[in-house]
C-alpha cells in the first residue's frame, strides 16, 4: 500500500518519511510521488474524472502538457473539531484563571434540565455566585425561567444548530462575566448526540436522564454517557407509576462509563437534591485544588480525571 | 444532523487550507473516522456533498477510512478491540473498559489543484 496517500488497498495510512515512486490505480490513474513528500497526480484525460472535475482553468498550476493535469497532495492531519477544541481550551483557561467552575448539562429534550436548574438554584444558600448560559434553537423561555430566580442568565439561540459550540459559549461568557470563584451552569440544547462531541471548556459534563425515557438510553447514546462525569436520574418521584427498570438503567450507564457517578433526583419533590449539591461542592473543590496544584488548565474528562468518587444512589 | 455539523467543520478546514496553500479546487479528500466516534460514514458523505456544493470542494471525492476502536480492560489489564461503545470486553465479557482508540475524526489529506 502506498504510505503517502494510502491508495491501493482502499485504506489510508499516512506515515512519516518520504519516498519516490509511481503506481497505477485500478481506474487507470497514475500516481507519482516525489521524495519531498509532495504528490503529483498524472491522469489521462477522459477517465477517472467526471465532467465537472475536467473544468480546467488557465494558470501557472495548469501549464501542463496535453493529456496531463497536475494536482498536488497536501497533508492536513487536523482533527475535525480542532477549531472548537481550541476555543474550548481558551474558555477553560479563562474560567480557570477566575476560579469559575463550569458544568455542561446535557440531556434529550424534556428530561427536565431547566426545572432541575431552577430547583438547584432555589436550594443554594448563596445565589450570587451562580450564573447560567441557556442553549436552545429558539426562544428565550429557559433564560427567563432562570432569571425568575434572580440569577443572571444569557440565552444562546443556535438557530438551525443542534448543539452549543465553544465559540458561542465564549461570547456568552464574555457577556455574562461570571463572578470569580462562582459556578457557571451551561444548559446545552436538548440532544443526546451532537453535544457529546463539542467540548465547551467545562469541568464536567452532567447528563440528565429522566425515568420517563427508556432505561436503555445509555446504550442508545453511549458517547454522551461515556463523556459525562455524573448522571442525574431525574423525575424519580414518578418511578412508582412507570415500568422503568432502575437497576438495569444504572447497569447500562455503567457499561458505557464504569466511573460514572449516579444520583437519583426529583426537581419536583427535591429528592436527591442535597446529594447533587454535595457532588457539586466536592467537584468544585476538587477542581480548585487541582488548579492550585498546577498552573496548567485542567481538563477533567471522566476517563482521565479519577477526581470524583463514585457516589451511591440517593436512596 | 450530527454529521451535518461535522461536515461544516471539515469544509472549514479545507477552506482554511486553501487560503494558506493557495489552491482553488479540491479533487479528493481523505477523512479518518474512528469506529467509536459516533459518526456514520454514509451520513458524513451525504452531508459533506451538501455543504460542499458551490464551494472549492464541490464534487470532491471523499475517502473515508475507519480507525479501529480500542479500549483498556481493567479486568484483563490488557488493551482489547472494541467494535462499538457499550460492547463487552471480547476477552472477559465484562464492561470495565476505558476507551483508548477509535474516537478521532481527522482530515488526513487532500488532493488539490
Amino acid at each position: 500500500m502506498c504510505s503517502t496517500c494510502g491508495c491501493g488497498s482502499g485504506e489510508l495510512g499516512v506515515e512519516e518519511g518520504t519516498h519516490a515512486h509511481a503506481h497505477r490505480h485500478a481506474d487507470g490513474t497514475v500516481h507519482a510521488h516525489d521524495p519531498e513528500g509532495g504528490l503529483v497526480h498524472v491522469h489521462a484525460h477522459g477517465q477517472a474524472h467526471d465532467a465537472n472535475s475536467l473544468e480546467h482553468e488557465a494558470g501557472p498550476a495548469h501549464a501542463h502538457a496535453p493529456g496531463l493535469s497536475p494536482a498536488r497532495m497536501l497533508r492536513i492531519e487536523q482533527d475535525i473539531l480542532a477549531k472548537n477544541d481550541s476555543y474550548a481550551a481558551g474558555n477553560r483557561s479563562s474560567l480557570s484563571e477566575r476560579g469559575i467552575f463550569a458544568l455542561n448539562l446535557v440531556s434529550s429534550p424534556g428530561a427536565g434540565k431547566t426545572a432541575l436548574l431552577v430547583k438547584t438554584i432555589r436550594s443554594l444558600g448563596d445565589r450570587s455566585l451562580i450564573c447560567v448560559i441557556e442553549g436552545d434553537q429558539q426562544t428565550s423561555h429557559d433564560a427567563e425561567r432562570i432569571r425568575a430566580t434572580d440569577v443572571r442568565a444569557v440565552q444562546i439561540n443556535t438557530g438551525r444548530g443542534c448543539h452549543l459550540d465553544a465559540h458561542m459559549v465564549g461570547h456568552a461568557i464574555a457577556q455574562l462575566d461570571p463572578p470569580h470563584h462562582g459556578i457557571l451552569m451551561i444548559e446545552n440544547v436538548g440532544n443526546l448526540v451532537c453535544p457529546a462531541a463539542f467540548d465547551l471548556g467545562e469541568a464536567h459534563k452532567v447528563v440528565v436522564l429522566s425515568v420517563t425515557e427508556g432505561e436503555d438510553k445509555p446504550l442508545k447514546y453511549p458517547d454522551m454517557f461515556r463523556r459525562a462525569s455524573l448522571m442525574l436520574l431525574n423525575k424519580i418521584d414518578l418511578l412508582p407509576h412507570l415500568e422503568f427498570d432502575l437497576e438495569r438503567c444504572i447497569a447500562y450507564a455503567r457499561r458505557t462509563n464504569p466511573g460514572l457517578a449516579i444520583i437519583c433526583v426529583s426537581a419536583q419533590t427535591g429528592e436527591g437534591i442535597p446529594e447533587w449539591l454535595a457532588w457539586l461542592e466536592q467537584a468544585a473543590d476538587s477542581a480548585r485544588a487541582a488548579r492550585n496544584e498546577t498552573a496548567a488548565p485542567q481538563h477533567c474528562g471522566p476517563a482521565e480525571s479519577g477526581l470524583l468518587p463514585e457516589r451511591s444512589l440517593a436512596e | 444532523m450530527h454529521e451535518m455539523a461535522l461536515a461544516e467543520e471539515v469544509l472549514q478546514i479545507v477552506q482554511d487550507a486553501a487560503r494558506r496553500e493557495g489552491f482553488r479546487r479540491v479533487r479528493a479528500l481523505w477523512l479518518e473516522i474512528g469506529q467509536l466516534s459516533s459518526v456514520e460514514p454514509e451520513a458524513m458523505r451525504f452531508c459533506f456533498e451538501a455543504v460542499a456544493r458551490d464551494s472549492i470542494a464541490a464534487g470532491a471525492r471523499l475517502e473515508i477510512v475507519a480507525a479501529a476502536g480500542a479500549a483498556w480492560c481493567d479486568e484483563c489489564s490488557e488493551s482489547v478491540a472494541l467494535a462499538a461503545l457499550g460492547d463487552a470486553c471480547p476477552r472477559c465479557g465484562g464492561y470495565r473498559l476505558r476507551v483508548t482508540g477509535g474516537t478521532l475524526m481527522r482530515v488526513r489529506q487532500l488532493e488539490a489543484e
